[in-house]
C-alpha cells in the first residue's frame, strides 16, 4: 500500500496509526567529518524502537537533532504525522519527546529535587507539590530517587535513573535513550526493561541506543542500525541473531572474553590493608574494612550496583581522597598519603568511570587530551617543558591502534563520540604500561568490536604481569576477565566468588544483598 | 605547523566586530543626547600625533601588564579583581625602597622590580589562601584588599613622604637620575621629543614569558587544564589547591610590575597624583584580547589610543572625553556577543565547505534489509 503518500497522515487517513517519528534525509556535518547523511527512520507508535551501529556511527547526533538540539543541514522531522520544525528542546519537549542523553546533564551543586524542577518550574512549582510528584513517579517505576540528595554525591546510576525521571516528570511521549543501561548492573537492566514494556503498554514510544546486542533483541519491537552516519538496514529482531546484527553493524563477529590460563603470581601489587571511609555528611561508612590484595598477572573484579562504594575506593587508591584509616600498599610502598600524581607516576594507570568529569578536557585538542594524567612522563615532557611533538605522535599512534575515529588529533575531545572518547582513554592508560590498573567500566560505550580489542589487551597487559582491579557493571566482562570476584555491598567487600563457576543468578543474588549471611564460595 | 590563514581571518574578525558594534552604538548615544556624531569621529579618528603616539604606547605597556596579571587567573577561572591594589600597594613598596637609594644606580632598579613582584604577590596571595583555606571567592576578598590596599598606602604615604618646595602634593622621595630607566628617545624616527618608557621591554619578556610558560612548560598545561575542568585536574594529578595559591601569587607578582614604567620613567615617586584604575582596565584589555599574549598587546594599543585621542574631545567636539569610557564599555560587552557570532559563522563555513568535498565524492552505499 501507500506507494503515492504524501505525508503520513494520509497513511492515518488510510485507516492506520501515524507513525509516532519519521525521519527523512537527515544530514548533519561536522567540521571534518560527515555525522549523519541522509538518514531514514521510522518509528511505530506505542513501540520500542532501537538503534545500533558503531562508535562514531552518528546515533547520538541523530537523536540530538530529534531533540532539537542541533539543528539538521538537510532533512524533516515528522511527529505523529506532522512535519515540525524542533528550534530547542524546549520545543522538543513541547512536541511530546524526552530524551536522556549519553552524558548526563546534572548540576552537581543541587539536589535531585532541584535538578528535576529545573526549567519546568510551571508544572509542579519547586515545593511539596514536585516532591510529591517526584515520589510518586519513582515508585511507579522503582526507579528509587530519593528528591534530597545533592547530585554531587551519587553515583551514575543514581544519575541515570534520576534522568529518566526527569523526561518523565516532564510528561514525554516519547523517550530517547542514550545507551541507557551502559551503567546498570543486570538486574537493574531487567528492571529498566519492565518499565519500558510498562510504558510501552501505555501508548508511549521509546527509542534507545545500545550497544549490548543481547539486550536489544530481548527488548525491542524494531531495530535500526546505522553505519558511518546512514541507515544500512531496518530490521525485525525475530529474524536476526546477536552475531547477525554484530556484522550487519560492523561487519565483525561478536567478541566474548575467554579466561586464559591463569597468570597469577604471588608478587602482591596493591594491597589494601583495613580501608574505611566515612563521609562528611553523614558518619555512614562509606567503606567499611576493606582487604583487598592484588598480585602481578591477577585481575580482580568488583561487582556491585552502582554506589556501594566503587568510586569511592578507587578514589582512595588514586590519592583522590583520603581513607579515615586503613592503608593503601603499592608493592611495598606505602602510597596512602601520597598525592595523584605520586601515585601516576609510580606507575598506576587510571581509567575513570566519568570520563567526562575525570578523563578529559572536553575544550582541549586530543593531543593534550592524550598528556592529561600523563603530564609529567615521557613522551611528554622534556624536563619541565611540554614536547609537544611528541606527544602528537604518541596521539596518532592511539588513534591509529585503537581505531579513535577522528578527522584530525587537533579537534577537541567534546567533538568526539563517546565510545571513541573511551577508546583515547583506554588508549592513553595503558601505553604508559601501567604496573596496577584501575579500570571502572574500560569497555563501557564502547562498540562490541573495540571491546574485543580492549579486552585482548588487558589480557595481554597481565600476562606481562600487570595488576588490575576491574569494576564493571557488565558481568561477562567480570567473568571472562577476571581472576578472583569480589562483591561490593554497602561498602563492603561482601563475598568472594570463582569466576570460572559462578553463575550470574548468583553474583546478581548477592549484588542485591538478597543472599542471606556472607556465604563465601570455594 | 603551517599557518590556517581562515582560522587567523576569523579570529581577528570578532573584536574588528566588537569595535564596529561600539562604534555604531556610541552614534546612537551621541544622537540621542543631541551631540555632534561626525565631529566626535573626527577627533577619534585623526592620525595621532607623534608626541601621542609616544603616548599610546606609554600606556599601552602599563595596560598589558595589567592586562597580562588579569589573564594568569582567567585561564584558571580566578576572576582578580584585585590588580588594581596589588600594583598600588607594590609601587608605593617599591618607590620607598628605591628613593631610599640603599643600592647603586642599576642594581637599585633591579632590587625594586623584586621588591614590587614581591609586595604585589604577598597582596595577591592572602586572597588565595583564603579561598583554598575558607572558601572565600576570591571576587570578594580581592574587592576588599583593593579599598585595604587603597586606605593602607595612604596612610603609609603620610609617613613615608617628603614635603616637595612649592607643592602641597605628598610624594615619596624622588629618585635621582642615577635610579631612573632611560626613556628611547625616536626623534629622528617620529619627529617628537618625548621619550618611550625603557621598561617597555619588560612588558614585552613578560608578554613573551606568559606565552611561554603557558603553552610550552608542564606548570602552563596543568594551569590550564585546571581552568578547564577542575575534576579532570584533580584526577590528573594536579594539585589544585597549590595550582589556586601559586597562580595568585604569579598574577599578583606581574600586578606588582604595573605601576613600575611609571615610577621608573615618568613619576620617580610615589605620590597621591599617582594614575589609579589601571587594574580594571587590565580587565576590559584581557577580554577584549582573549587572554591571548598578542591579542592583548593590540587590544592595549586601542586601549591606549582611545585614551590620548580623547583628550582633544572637550576642545574640538565640545564634548565630555568622558565618552571614551561608554565606548570601551560597549567594546568589552560587544566582544562577548561578537565571538560567539563568529564561532558560529566559522562553523558553518567549515560545513558548507565539508559538503562540498562530500559531493565530489560518491554516495554511501545504502543496502535495505526489509525482514
Ligand atoms: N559537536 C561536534 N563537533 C564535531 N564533531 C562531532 C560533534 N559531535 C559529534 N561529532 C562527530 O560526529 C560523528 C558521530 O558522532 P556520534 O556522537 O553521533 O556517534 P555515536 O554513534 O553516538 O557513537 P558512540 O557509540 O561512540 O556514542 C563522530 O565522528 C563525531 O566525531
Ligand atoms: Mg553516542
Amino acid at each position: 500500500m501507500a506507494t503515492a503518500v504524501e505525508s503520513a497522515a494520509a497513511a492515518a487517513g488510510a485507516g492506520e496509526e501515524p507513525l509516532a517519528v519519521q525521519l527523512k534525509g537527515i544530514t548533519k556535518r561536522f567540521p571534518g567529518v560527515v555525522a549523519n547523511s541522509d538518514i531514514a527512520l521510522d518509528v511505530r507508535k506505542g513501540t520500542i524502537h532501537a538503534i545500533v551501529g558503531e562508535n562514531g556511527a552518528g546515533k547520538s547526533t541523530l537523536m540530538k537533532i530529534l531533540y532539537g538540539v542541533q539543528p539538521p543541514d538537510e532533512g524533516t522531522i515528522t511527529i505523529n504525522g506532522t512535519q515540525v520544525e524542533l528550534k530547542s528542546p524546549t520545543e522538543a519537549i513541547r512536541a511530546g519527546i524526552g530524551m536522556v542523553f549519553q552524558h548526563f546533564m546534572l548540576a552537581e551543586n543541587l539536589t535531585v529535587l532541584e535538578n528535576v524542577v529545573l526549567g519546568a518550574e510551571k508544572l509542579h512549582g519547586i515545593g511539596d507539590a514536585a516532591r510529591a510528584k517526584i515520589r510518586e513517579i519513582s515508585t511507579e517505576y522503582g526507579l528509587r530517587v530519593e528528591p534530597d540528595v545533592l547530585v554531587s554525591e551519587i553515583g551514575v546510576g543514581d544519575r541515570q535513573r534520576i534522568e529518566i525521571l526527569k523526561v518523565l516528570y516532564r510528561g514525554a511521549k516519547i523517550l530517547i535513550l542514550d545507551e541507557p543501561t551502559a551503567v546498570l548492573v543486570p538486574q537493574e537492566v531487567n528492571e529498566l526493561f519492565e518499565h519500558l514494556r510498562e510504558l510501552k503498554t501505555e501508548g508511549l514510544t521509546v527509542i534507545f541506543i545500545s550497544h549490548k546486542l543481547d539486550e536489544v533483541l530481548s527488548v525491542a519491537d524494531d531495530i535500526t542500525v546505522i553505519r558511518r552516519g546512514t541507515t544500512v538496514a531496518a530490521v525485525d529482531p525475530k529474524d536476526v541473531t546477536a552475531r547477525q546484527l554484530a556484522e550487519l553493524m560492523v561487519g565483525s563477529e561478536l567478541p566474548s572474553p575467554q579466561t586464559e590460563e591463569s597468570t597469577v603470581t604471588d608478587e602482591p601489587r596493591l594491597t589494601l590493608d583495613g580501608i574505611d571511609l566515612v563521609g562528611q555528611a553523614s558518619a555512614r561508612k562509606i567503606l567499611d574494612g576493606i582487604d583487598l590484595v592484588i598480585h602481578a598477572g591477577e585481575i580482580v573484579g568488583i561487582a556491585g550496583v552502582e554506589g556501594n562504594g566503587q568510586a569511592e575506593l578507587v578514589e582512595v587508591v588514586m590519592g583522590m581522597r583520603r581513607p579515615t584509616s586503613g592503608r593503601v600498599l603499592l608493592g611495598e610502598t606505602d602510597i596512602t598519603e601520597a598525592g595523584v600524581r605520586e601515585i601516576r607516576e609510580a606507575g598506576v594507570g587510571y581509567i575513570p568511570e566519568d570520563r567526562h568529569r575525570h578523563g578529559l578536557l572536553l575544550e582541549a585538542p586530543l593531543w593534550e587530551n592524550m598528556m592529561l594524567g600523563h603530564q609529567t612522563e615521557p613522551p611528554n615532557v622534556k624536563g619541565p617543558l611540554i614536547d609537544a611533538r611528541a606527544a602528537k605522535a604518541d596521539t596518532a599512534r592511539v588513534v591509529e591502534q585503537f581505531d579513535v575515529r577522528t578527522p584530525s588529533i587537533l579537534v577537541t575531545a567534546g567533538s568526539l563520540s563517546g565510545g571513541n572518547q573511551q577508546k583515547l582513554i583506554v588508549g592513553r592508560e595503558m601505553s604508559h604500561a601501567p604496573r596496577v590498573l584501575l579500570a571502572a567500566h574500560p569497555t563501557r560505550g564502547v562498540d562490541v568490536g573495540a571491546q574485543a580489542a580492549i579486552w585482548d589487551l588487558i589480557k595481554a597487559a597481565r600476562r606481562d604481569g600487570m595488576g588490575v582491579l576491574l569494576i564493571s557493571a557488565d558481568l561477562e566482562e567480570l567473568v571472562g576477565l577476571s581472576d578472583t570476584i569480589w562483591v561490593i555491598l554497602r561498602g563492603r567487600l561482601s563475598g568472594e566468588f570463582d569466576p570460572n563457576v559462578v553463575t550470574r543468578e548468583e553474583l546478581g543474588a548477592a549484588m542485591t544483598g538478597a543472599t542471606t549471611g556472607e556465604e563465601e564460595q570455594r | 605547523m603551517k599557518l590556517d590563514v581562515r582560522r587567523v581571518g576569523l579570529g581577528l574578525a570578532a573584536p574588528a566586530l566588537a569595535v564596529v558594534v561600539a562604534l555604531l552604538l556610541t552614534s546612537l548615544i551621541l544622537v540621542a543626547a543631541g551631540d555632534p556624531v561626525v565631529a566626535v569621529w573626527q577627533v577619534l579618528f585623526k592620525a595621532p600625533l607623534p608626541r601621542q603616539v609616544v603616548a599610546i604606547i606609554n600606556e599601552a605597556s602599563v595596560l598589558y601588564l595589567s592586562a597580562v596579571a588579569v589573564a594568569i587567573g582567567f585561564k584558571m577561572n580566578l576572576f582578580n579583581i584585585g590588580v588594581d591594589g596589588q600594583y598600588r600597594i607594590a609601587s608605593f613598596m617599591a618607590a620607598v625602597f628605591a628613593g631610599a637609594h640603599f643600592l647603586p644606580g642599576w642594581l637599585n632598579i633591579i632590587v625594586s622590580l623584586i621588591v614590587a613582584m614581591a609586595t604585589g604577590a604577598i597582596w595577591a596571595a592572602i586572597a588565595g589562601v583564603l579561598k583554598v583555606a575558607r572558601g572565600v571567592s576570591e571576587v570578594i576578598s580581592t574587592i576588599m584588599l583593593n579599598y585595604i590596599a587603597t586606605y593602607f598606602v595612604a596612610y603609609l604615604l603620610k609617613g613615608a613622604a617628603v614635603k616637595i618646595e612649592g607643592s602641597n602634593a605628598t610624594s615619596t622621595r624622588i629618585l635621582t637620575e642615577d635610579s631612573r630607566v632611560p626613556g628611547i628617545n625616536l626623534e629622528g624616527l617620529l619627529g617628537t621629543g618625548r621619550e618611550i618608557y625603557g621598561l617597555v621591554f619588560l612588558s614585552i619578556a613578560v608578554g613573551i614569558l606568559f606565552w611561554f610558560v603557558l603553552n610550552k612548560t608542564r606548570f602552563g598545561f596543568d594551569l590550564r587544564a585546571t581552568g578547564q575542568s577542575e575534576t579532570a585536574a584533580v584526577a590528573s594529578g594536579v594539585n589544585v589547591k597549590r595550582m589556586v595559591v601559586v597562580s595568585m601569587v604569579l598574577s599578583g607578582a606581574i600586578a606588582g610590575l604595573v605601576g613600575m614604567p611609571l615610577l621608573f620613567g615618568q613619576d620617580f615617586a610615589y605620590g597621591d597624583t599617582v594614575q589609579t584604575g589601571l587594574g580594571f582596565a587590565g580587565i576590559s584589555v584581557a577580554l577584549l584580547g582573549r587572554n591571548h599574549p598578542v591579542g592583548m598587546a593590540v587590544s592595549a594599543l586601542v586601549w591606549g589610543y582611545l585614551n590620548q585621542l580623547s583628550n582633544g574631545l572637550q576642545i574640538s567636539a565640545g564634548v565630555s572625553d568622558r565618552l571614551v569610557l561608554i565606548i570601551q564599555g560597549i567594546i568589552v560587552l560587544s566582544v562577548v556577543i561578537a565571538y560567539e557570532l563568529v564561532r558560529r559563522a566559522g562553523l558553518r563555513m567549515e560545513q558548507r565547505r565539508v559538503a562540498r568535498e562530500l559531493e565530489a565524492r560518491p554516495a554511501p552505499v545504502v543496502e535495505e534489509v526489509h525482514p
